[in-house]
Protein backbone atom coordinates (compact mmCIF):
# COMPACT_ATOMS: atom_id res chain seq x y z
CA UNK A 1 0.00 0.00 0.00
CA UNK A 2 1.35 3.35 -0.97
CA UNK A 3 1.69 6.33 1.26
CA UNK A 4 -0.20 8.66 -1.08
CA UNK A 5 -3.84 9.21 -0.23
CA UNK A 6 -6.01 7.55 -2.88
CA UNK A 7 -8.06 10.72 -3.01
CA UNK A 8 -5.14 12.77 -4.33
CA UNK A 9 -4.70 12.33 -8.06
CA UNK A 10 -3.11 15.63 -9.06
CA UNK A 11 -4.21 17.58 -12.13
CA UNK A 12 -5.31 15.56 -15.13
CA UNK A 13 -3.04 15.89 -18.16
CA UNK A 14 -5.82 17.00 -20.46
CA UNK A 15 -8.33 19.52 -19.21
CA UNK A 16 -11.84 19.09 -20.63
CA UNK A 17 -13.96 22.23 -20.51
CA UNK A 18 -16.01 22.30 -17.35
CA UNK A 19 -19.69 21.44 -17.37
CA UNK A 20 -22.12 23.56 -15.34
CA UNK A 21 -23.53 21.73 -12.30
CA UNK A 22 -26.13 19.06 -13.06
CA UNK A 23 -25.38 18.94 -16.81
CA UNK A 24 -24.23 16.05 -19.03
CA UNK A 25 -22.37 16.29 -22.31
CA UNK A 26 -24.01 15.28 -25.58
CA UNK A 27 -22.64 15.04 -29.11
CA UNK A 28 -26.16 15.20 -30.54
CA UNK A 29 -28.19 18.35 -30.99
CA UNK A 30 -31.55 17.53 -29.35
CA UNK A 31 -34.60 19.30 -30.75
CA UNK A 32 -36.89 20.83 -28.15
CA UNK A 33 -40.06 22.63 -29.05
CA UNK A 34 -43.17 23.86 -27.27
CA UNK A 35 -45.31 23.84 -30.39
CA UNK A 36 -45.50 23.36 -34.14
CA UNK A 37 -42.49 24.55 -36.14
CA UNK A 38 -43.25 27.91 -37.81
CA UNK A 39 -42.37 28.12 -41.50
CA UNK A 40 -41.22 31.63 -42.24
CA UNK A 41 -40.51 32.84 -45.77
CA UNK A 42 -37.34 34.89 -46.17
CA UNK A 43 -39.35 37.30 -48.38
CA UNK A 44 -41.53 38.31 -45.44
CA UNK A 45 -39.11 37.68 -42.55
CA UNK A 46 -38.23 40.69 -40.44
CA UNK A 47 -36.47 41.46 -37.19
CA UNK A 48 -37.82 44.40 -35.20
CA UNK A 49 -36.40 46.10 -32.13
CA UNK A 50 -39.18 48.12 -30.48
CA UNK A 51 -37.87 50.71 -28.06
CA UNK A 52 -39.84 51.78 -25.00
CA UNK A 53 -40.49 55.18 -26.63
CA UNK A 54 -42.52 53.53 -29.39
CA UNK A 55 -39.89 53.70 -32.14
CA UNK A 56 -39.26 50.56 -34.23
CA UNK A 57 -36.00 49.52 -35.90
CA UNK A 58 -36.59 46.94 -38.66
CA UNK A 59 -34.35 44.72 -40.73
CA UNK A 60 -35.41 42.59 -43.68
CA UNK A 61 -33.53 39.35 -44.41
CA UNK A 62 -31.37 41.11 -47.00
CA UNK A 63 -30.61 43.95 -44.60
CA UNK A 64 -29.62 41.49 -41.86
CA UNK A 65 -27.29 39.65 -44.21
CA UNK A 66 -25.68 42.94 -45.28
CA UNK A 67 -24.63 43.74 -41.69
CA UNK A 68 -21.20 42.70 -40.34
CA UNK A 69 -21.25 38.95 -39.71
CA UNK A 70 -19.62 37.10 -36.81
CA UNK A 71 -18.95 33.36 -36.32
CA UNK A 72 -19.07 32.65 -32.58
CA UNK A 73 -18.01 29.19 -31.33
CA UNK A 74 -19.67 28.63 -27.97
CA UNK A 75 -20.80 25.99 -25.48
CA UNK A 76 -24.56 25.70 -25.00
CA UNK A 77 -26.47 24.45 -21.96
CA UNK A 78 -30.11 23.33 -22.00
CA UNK A 79 -32.15 23.39 -18.79
CA UNK A 80 -33.20 19.79 -19.56
CA UNK A 81 -29.57 19.00 -18.55
CA UNK A 82 -27.75 18.43 -21.84
CA UNK A 83 -24.77 20.59 -22.81
CA UNK A 84 -22.97 20.73 -26.12
CA UNK A 85 -19.42 22.04 -26.48
CA UNK A 86 -17.95 24.03 -29.36
CA UNK A 87 -21.00 24.88 -31.46
CA UNK A 88 -20.26 27.26 -34.34
CA UNK A 89 -22.82 29.74 -35.59
CA UNK A 90 -22.95 32.69 -37.95
CA UNK A 91 -24.97 35.84 -37.46
CA UNK A 92 -25.08 39.46 -36.36
CA UNK A 93 -24.09 40.68 -32.91
CA UNK A 94 -26.83 42.34 -30.86
CA UNK A 95 -24.25 45.11 -30.30
CA UNK A 96 -24.56 45.89 -34.01
CA UNK A 97 -28.37 45.75 -33.98
CA UNK A 98 -28.67 47.86 -30.81
CA UNK A 99 -26.04 50.43 -31.86
CA UNK A 100 -28.50 52.98 -33.25
CA UNK A 101 -31.36 52.23 -30.85
CA UNK A 102 -31.93 55.09 -28.44
CA UNK A 103 -33.14 53.44 -25.24
CA UNK A 104 -32.97 53.75 -21.49
CA UNK A 105 -34.61 50.33 -21.00
CA UNK A 106 -32.99 47.71 -18.79
CA UNK A 107 -34.98 44.70 -20.00
CA UNK A 108 -35.86 43.00 -23.26
CA UNK A 109 -38.65 40.58 -24.15
CA UNK A 110 -37.64 38.50 -27.15
CA UNK A 111 -40.60 37.33 -29.23
CA UNK A 112 -40.78 34.75 -31.98
CA UNK A 113 -42.78 33.62 -34.96
CA UNK A 114 -45.19 31.10 -33.40
CA UNK A 115 -45.74 33.16 -30.26
CA UNK A 116 -42.84 32.14 -27.99
CA UNK A 117 -41.37 34.78 -25.67
CA UNK A 118 -38.44 34.98 -23.24
CA UNK A 119 -37.12 37.85 -21.12
CA UNK A 120 -33.53 38.97 -20.60
CA UNK A 121 -31.74 41.93 -19.03
CA UNK A 122 -30.64 44.23 -21.86
CA UNK A 123 -27.08 44.20 -20.50
CA UNK A 124 -26.94 40.45 -21.25
CA UNK A 125 -27.58 41.17 -24.93
CA UNK A 126 -24.65 43.60 -25.13
CA UNK A 127 -20.88 43.29 -24.82
CA UNK A 128 -20.34 40.51 -27.35
CA UNK A 129 -22.61 38.08 -25.48
CA UNK A 130 -25.56 37.68 -27.87
CA UNK A 131 -26.32 37.28 -31.57
CA UNK A 132 -29.13 36.80 -34.06
CA UNK A 133 -27.80 33.72 -35.88
CA UNK A 134 -28.91 32.26 -39.21
CA UNK A 135 -26.32 29.51 -39.78
CA UNK A 136 -25.08 26.51 -37.80
CA UNK A 137 -21.94 24.54 -38.71
CA UNK A 138 -21.65 26.49 -41.96
CA UNK A 139 -25.17 25.70 -43.23
CA UNK A 140 -28.46 27.61 -43.04
CA UNK A 141 -30.11 27.06 -39.67
CA UNK A 142 -32.75 24.30 -40.04
CA UNK A 143 -36.30 25.23 -39.05
CA UNK A 144 -36.36 22.67 -36.20
CA UNK A 145 -33.38 24.45 -34.64
CA UNK A 146 -34.98 27.88 -35.03
CA UNK A 147 -34.34 28.90 -38.62
CA UNK A 148 -34.47 31.19 -40.46
CA UNK A 149 -32.91 32.91 -37.43
CA UNK A 150 -32.74 32.47 -33.68
CA UNK A 151 -31.34 34.33 -30.75
CA UNK A 152 -28.03 32.99 -29.37
CA UNK A 153 -27.27 33.90 -25.75
CA UNK A 154 -24.96 31.06 -24.74
CA UNK A 155 -24.08 32.23 -21.22
CA UNK A 156 -27.71 31.59 -20.17
CA UNK A 157 -29.76 28.37 -20.35
CA UNK A 158 -30.73 27.72 -23.95
CA UNK A 159 -34.46 28.49 -23.51
CA UNK A 160 -33.32 32.13 -23.52
CA UNK A 161 -31.93 31.66 -27.06
CA UNK A 162 -35.36 32.05 -28.67
CA UNK A 163 -35.94 30.04 -31.85
CA UNK A 164 -37.63 31.73 -34.84
CA UNK A 165 -36.87 35.11 -33.29
CA UNK A 166 -38.86 38.00 -34.71
CA UNK A 167 -37.88 40.88 -32.48
CA UNK A 168 -37.11 42.44 -29.14
CA UNK A 169 -39.40 44.66 -27.10
CA UNK A 170 -37.30 46.90 -24.88
CA UNK A 171 -38.88 47.52 -21.49
CA UNK A 172 -38.31 49.59 -18.40
CA UNK A 173 -39.91 46.83 -16.29
CA UNK A 174 -39.03 43.14 -16.45
CA UNK A 175 -41.80 41.05 -18.07
CA UNK A 176 -41.43 37.28 -17.74
CA UNK A 177 -41.76 35.17 -20.89
CA UNK A 178 -43.25 31.79 -21.85
CA UNK A 179 -41.27 29.52 -19.50
CA UNK A 180 -40.52 32.21 -16.92
CA UNK A 181 -44.28 32.50 -16.21
CA UNK A 182 -44.51 28.71 -15.75
CA UNK A 183 -41.96 28.09 -13.00
CA UNK A 184 -38.62 28.62 -14.72
CA UNK A 185 -36.03 31.05 -13.39
CA UNK A 186 -36.20 34.67 -14.45
CA UNK A 187 -32.45 34.87 -15.33
CA UNK A 188 -31.28 31.29 -15.96
CA UNK A 189 -27.53 31.23 -15.28
CA UNK A 190 -26.37 27.61 -15.81
CA UNK A 191 -23.24 28.09 -13.66
CA UNK A 192 -25.44 29.02 -10.69
CA UNK A 193 -27.96 26.31 -11.69
CA UNK A 194 -30.82 28.78 -11.87
CA UNK A 195 -33.37 26.36 -13.32
CA UNK A 196 -36.55 27.12 -11.40
CA UNK A 197 -37.99 30.10 -9.56
CA UNK A 198 -36.20 30.53 -6.26
CA UNK A 199 -33.04 28.63 -7.33
CA UNK B 1 -36.64 17.78 -42.22
CA UNK B 2 -37.85 16.65 -38.82
CA UNK B 3 -41.30 17.92 -37.86
CA UNK B 4 -41.94 18.21 -34.13
CA UNK B 5 -44.54 15.62 -33.26
CA UNK B 6 -47.02 15.82 -30.46
CA UNK B 7 -48.90 13.34 -28.31
CA UNK B 8 -52.61 13.37 -27.59
CA UNK B 9 -54.02 14.71 -24.34
CA UNK B 10 -54.41 11.24 -22.82
CA UNK B 11 -50.72 11.46 -21.90
CA UNK B 12 -51.57 14.28 -19.45
CA UNK B 13 -53.43 11.79 -17.25
CA UNK B 14 -50.36 10.52 -15.41
CA UNK B 15 -48.64 13.87 -14.80
CA UNK B 16 -51.95 15.49 -13.74
CA UNK B 17 -52.72 12.67 -11.29
CA UNK B 18 -49.72 13.92 -9.34
CA UNK B 19 -51.68 17.13 -8.72
CA UNK B 20 -55.35 16.17 -8.81
CA UNK B 21 -57.49 13.13 -8.29
CA UNK B 22 -59.71 13.80 -11.30
CA UNK B 23 -59.13 11.95 -14.55
CA UNK B 24 -58.34 14.84 -16.87
CA UNK B 25 -58.78 12.74 -20.00
CA UNK B 26 -62.53 12.56 -19.31
CA UNK B 27 -62.81 16.34 -18.79
CA UNK B 28 -63.90 18.91 -21.34
CA UNK B 29 -62.12 22.25 -21.70
CA UNK B 30 -62.79 25.54 -23.48
CA UNK B 31 -59.97 27.24 -25.37
CA UNK B 32 -59.54 30.84 -24.27
CA UNK B 33 -58.13 31.78 -27.67
CA UNK B 34 -60.72 30.41 -30.13
CA UNK B 35 -63.58 29.38 -27.85
CA UNK B 36 -63.71 25.76 -29.00
CA UNK B 37 -64.88 23.31 -26.35
CA UNK B 38 -63.62 19.76 -26.57
CA UNK B 39 -62.16 16.80 -24.78
CA UNK B 40 -58.88 17.47 -22.97
CA UNK B 41 -57.77 14.11 -24.39
CA UNK B 42 -57.83 15.69 -27.86
CA UNK B 43 -55.24 18.36 -27.03
CA UNK B 44 -51.88 18.31 -28.84
CA UNK B 45 -49.21 17.83 -26.16
CA UNK B 46 -45.61 18.86 -26.91
CA UNK B 47 -43.39 17.00 -24.46
CA UNK B 48 -39.89 17.50 -25.98
CA UNK B 49 -39.63 20.74 -24.04
CA UNK B 50 -38.73 22.04 -20.56
CA UNK B 51 -42.35 21.28 -19.59
CA UNK B 52 -45.55 19.87 -21.07
CA UNK B 53 -47.32 22.27 -23.44
CA UNK B 54 -50.88 21.30 -24.42
CA UNK B 55 -52.38 23.15 -27.39
CA UNK B 56 -55.89 23.46 -28.76
CA UNK B 57 -56.34 21.07 -31.73
CA UNK B 58 -58.29 23.78 -33.56
CA UNK B 59 -56.17 26.95 -33.23
CA UNK B 60 -52.91 25.64 -31.61
CA UNK B 61 -53.35 28.17 -28.79
CA UNK B 62 -51.64 27.12 -25.55
CA UNK B 63 -54.33 25.79 -23.18
CA UNK B 64 -52.15 24.19 -20.49
CA UNK B 65 -48.54 24.25 -19.33
CA UNK B 66 -47.21 21.88 -16.68
CA UNK B 67 -43.65 22.23 -15.38
CA UNK B 68 -42.32 19.57 -13.01
CA UNK B 69 -39.36 20.56 -10.86
CA UNK B 70 -37.69 18.09 -8.52
CA UNK B 71 -39.86 19.11 -5.56
CA UNK B 72 -42.45 21.47 -7.06
CA UNK B 73 -44.83 21.68 -9.99
CA UNK B 74 -46.35 24.65 -11.80
CA UNK B 75 -49.68 24.42 -13.63
CA UNK B 76 -50.72 27.29 -15.90
CA UNK B 77 -54.28 27.05 -17.23
CA UNK B 78 -54.71 30.64 -18.38
CA UNK B 79 -55.49 29.42 -21.90
CA UNK B 80 -58.36 27.26 -20.61
CA UNK B 81 -61.54 29.18 -19.84
CA UNK B 82 -63.10 26.27 -17.96
CA UNK B 83 -62.69 22.61 -17.21
CA UNK B 84 -65.85 20.53 -17.15
CA UNK B 85 -65.26 17.44 -15.03
CA UNK B 86 -67.68 14.48 -14.82
CA UNK B 87 -68.88 13.97 -11.25
CA UNK B 88 -70.90 11.24 -9.54
CA UNK B 89 -74.60 12.00 -9.31
CA UNK B 90 -75.32 14.10 -6.25
CA UNK B 91 -77.12 12.11 -3.55
CA UNK B 92 -80.54 13.44 -2.64
CA UNK B 93 -80.32 14.77 0.86
CA UNK B 94 -83.42 14.27 2.97
CA UNK B 95 -84.89 17.59 3.99
CA UNK B 96 -86.32 18.45 7.37
CA UNK B 97 -89.61 16.77 8.15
Amino acid sequence: MGIVSPGFQGRPRTQEPALPPGQYLTEDFPVLSAGPTPRVSLDTWEFVISAENGSDHRWSWQELMALPQETPTVDIHCVTRWSKFGTTWQGVSLDTLLADVDTGAHFALAHSYGGYTTNLPLDDLRGGQAWVVHSFDGAPLPAEHGGPARLLVPHLYFWKSAKWVRGLRLKTMDEPGFWETAGYHDYGDPWREQRYQGD
Amino acid sequence: MTEMSYLDGNMLDGPMRELFTVDLSTAMGRCENCGMTGSMASLHVYSHAPGLVARCPSCEGVMLRLVRGPDRAWLDLRGTTFLQVPMPMEQTVAGPL
